[in-house]
């Protein structure tokens, strides 16, 4: 599919922010600057934006413990989610969520979650609103998390109500420890989720053109009417589950190759700049912009306001 | 004696008894780790360090991982467990029960009462559970006053590696349901552990320091706050009868009501929110029995009714503490009537 420059440049802009956002994040969690369990997205960026590029702020999404890059491909502030992860009263989330819950509702962002399969069935309900509006829900999923009975479950729902969901799975291989070959018994989530019903196909997860063009022929697919769909991103967590996490799973040599082989980010520059679309001065430019951003959300964290005791039952309800 | 870790003792007194019993498996999530990885099995053993070692001694067939389906996993170890195995079921963190309540509430629980007392049920659901790592609202939580409430189940918390050892055997070892709660802030936890093999029967409170004043009554990571809210209040001349319930299903009513009259007063420190906790049914029990010994009202120092928030400043406020404790303390030692 032909992209005009500014798509193209918005869209490395929405990987490029995603990359430096979690690299840095790794370096000052390692400082002891940044409190509680932190999943970093880094080597997905493709798969949050190839499928975010084509929504409205009416469209849904909703996450994973894995939720930094869909939050940035959907629209939450950039500058807000960095107070966020720092606990601040300025947060996204007040300081309530950290790194595990953000949510912008606003931007149609349902939430990252810390419950595994816990986000297919609020997906099915968001359906069910997507499809009066003529918009979409997608459901961001794993390959762990798509072994879970509620995945099952809405799969099964979205089919028998015809509901504009698409089940986005990220199969990365592991569900934090474990291998994917290990733990997903059928031949692929592909062939499971077509089995329920729904059309279901692959695209490479590294490859922004790839996850972009096929959410195109879905999201088409299921604003037509036609009920659910489902999509099987290949493709590779370049840090631990979780910050800390020693990966003694991993095979020798396996994060290099990954970063030298499968780099969302060098893929489509390299695409772009072969194709003469952009050239490596534009997107130069970019990479300086978003670490300016990066890092002035980094200095806004630190200095921003912190939440006190009487934040605590602040938000339990909304009257009480 | 040996001096052990939390953690270590949980995994070696495994080890001891899938040795003891055949019959013993064990079911979770990364309870192996590697599995379908190119790093292999056993590459972590556990993501809490509880199981490192045991695949490779026990096997496939008895040290089972399994895929992220919390349900799946307690009605397999329910339905092994009722068709004559043992079962150990780790959920990895007790935040999860929601996703497996049913097979916990309405099957595990209930089927020697719904069987006509003709099955067992032997199966220990290891539940590591807790705040104070800034892990947020779904990985903080506690759920023992709601396992406590559920009539069926059996409810343990260990605070020590000697009673880990004593708690964690009787647990396999008991014929019925136990969910055996590891609050996660004391898996670092070291102390002595005998070496002979021992079992701590149920029902029968620990007593952590002995006082006159006021009975204390606590669990898990909360025991460890009272010990020093109770050294700073022995500094002032207030002696606290500090009471390790160790059990809360079944519960040591005995201890707990000697004590109190004794003392006369009485302060609850639990780490659930206020409202149908474990704290208000201790004031409710002491209320019905020794309401005569009461010389003050009943003090519960617990978080307030909210989720357990994230930011440091948040959960910090969130969680009783020492300070929040000897402020009870002394709200109970100043009371006068009327
Ligand atoms: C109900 C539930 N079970 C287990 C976990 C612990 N856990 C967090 S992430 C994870 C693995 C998820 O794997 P996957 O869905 O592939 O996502 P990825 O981490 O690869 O992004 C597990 C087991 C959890 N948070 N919630
Ligand atoms: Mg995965």
């Amino acid at each position: 599919m032909q992209l005009s420059r500014e798509a193209l440049l918005k869209a490395y802009r929405q990987m490029k922010t995603i990359r430096m956002f979690e690299e840095r994040l790794h370096d000052e969690i390692a400082l002891g600057e940044i409190a509680g369990f932190t999943h970093l997205y880094a080597g997905q960026e493709a798969c949050a934006v190839g499928v975010c590029e084509h929504l409205g702020p009416r469209d849904y999404i909703i996450s994973t413990h894995r939720g930094h890059g869909h939050c940035i491909a959907k629209g939450c502030d950039v500058i807000g989610m960095m107070k966020e992860i720092y606990g601040s009263l300025e947060g996204l989330c007040k300081g309530k969520s950290g790194s595990m819950h953000i949510a912008d509702v606003d931007v149609g962002m349902l939430g990252a979650n810390g419950i595994v399969g816990a986000g297919a069935p609020i997906a099915v309900g968001a359906g069910i609103t997507a499809k009066s509006n003529g918009t979409v829900s997608i459901c961001f999923s794993g390959d762990g998390a798509c072994n879970q009975g509620t995945t099952f479950e809405a799969m099964n729902m979205a089919v028998v109500l015809k509901l504009p969901v698409i089940f986005v799975f990220e199969n990365n291989h592991y569900s934090e420890h474990t291998g994917e070959a290990y733990a997903v018994g059928a031949e692929s989530m592909t062939t499971r989720a077509a089995a329920f019903g729904m059309k279901a196909i692959k695209a490479d997860g590294i490859d922004f053109f790839s996850v972009y063009d096929a959410m195109r022929e879905l999201i088409d697919y299921c604003t037509a009417g036609n009920g659910p769909a489902s999509i099987e991103l290949d493709c590779e967590r370049f840090y631990g589950h979780f910050e800390g996490d020693p990966q003694r799973y991993r095979g020798k040599g396996e994060l290099d190759r990954i970063r030298e082989e499968r780099d969302a980010i060098r893929t489509f520059r390299k695409k772009v700049t072969d194709a003469r679309l952009l050239e490596d001065t534009d997107l130069d430019r970019v990479d300086a912009e978003v670490t300016a951003l990066i890092d002035e959300a980094v200095a806004a964290s630190k200095a921003a306001r912190r939440p006190t005791a009487a934040d605590v039952t602040e938000d339990v309800y909304i009257s009480y | 004696m040996a001096t052990k870790m939390i953690r270590d003792v949980i995994r070696d007194t495994i080890d001891t008894e899938m040795a003891r019993d055949d019959s013993l498996i064990m079911l979770g999530e990364d309870i192996v780790g590697g599995n379908g990885a190119a790093g292999g099995p056993e590459a972590i053993g556990g993501i809490w360090g509880t199981s490192g070692g045991l695949w490779a001694k026990y096997g496939p067939d008895r040290v089972i991982d399994t895929p992220i389906s919390e349900s799946a996993i307690i009605g397999a170890a329910a339905g092994a467990a009722l068709t004559g195995k043992r079962a150990i079921a780790e959920i990895m963190f007790a935040d999860f029960i929601g996703v497996c309540m049913d097979q916990i509430w309405n099957q595990v629980a209930k089927f020697r009462y719904m069987f006509g007392g003709k099955s067992r049920c032997p199966i220990t659901i290891r539940m590591p559970y807790g705040a104070g790592f800034n892990a947020a609202p779904q990985h903080s939580q506690v759920i023992h006053q709601f396992v406590t409430a559920m009539p069926g189940l059996k409810v343990v918390m260990p605070t020590t590696p000697a009673d880990t050892k004593g708690l964690l055997a009787q647990s396999i070892r008991d014929d019925d349901p136990v969910i055996f709660l590891e609050h996660k802030a004391l898996y670092g936890v070291k102390g002595e552990v005998p070496d002979e093999d021992y079992v701590i029967p149920f029902g029968n409170a620990r007593q952590v320091t002995q006082g006159d004043d006021i009975t204390i009554l606590a669990t898990g990571m909360m025991v460890g706050l009272a010990e020093k809210a109770a050294a700073d209040l022995a500094q002032d001349g207030i002696g606290c009868d500090l009471l390790d319930l160790r059990t809360t299903s079944p519960l040591d009513e005995e201890a707990i009501l000697d004590s109190v009259e004794q003392t006369g007063r009485l302060l609850i420190v639990d780490e659930a929110p206020p409202r149908c906790s474990l704290a208000t049914d201790l004031s409710a029990l002491v209320a019905q029995k020794a309401f005569a010994s009461l010389k003050a009202p009943i003090q519960m120092v617990t978080p307030p009714h909210s989720p357990v928030p994230f930011a440091r400043e948040l959960e910090s406020a969130y969680l009783p503490s020492p300070d929040k404790i000897v402020a009870a303390a002394t709200r109970l030692m100043s009371y006068r009537k009327g």
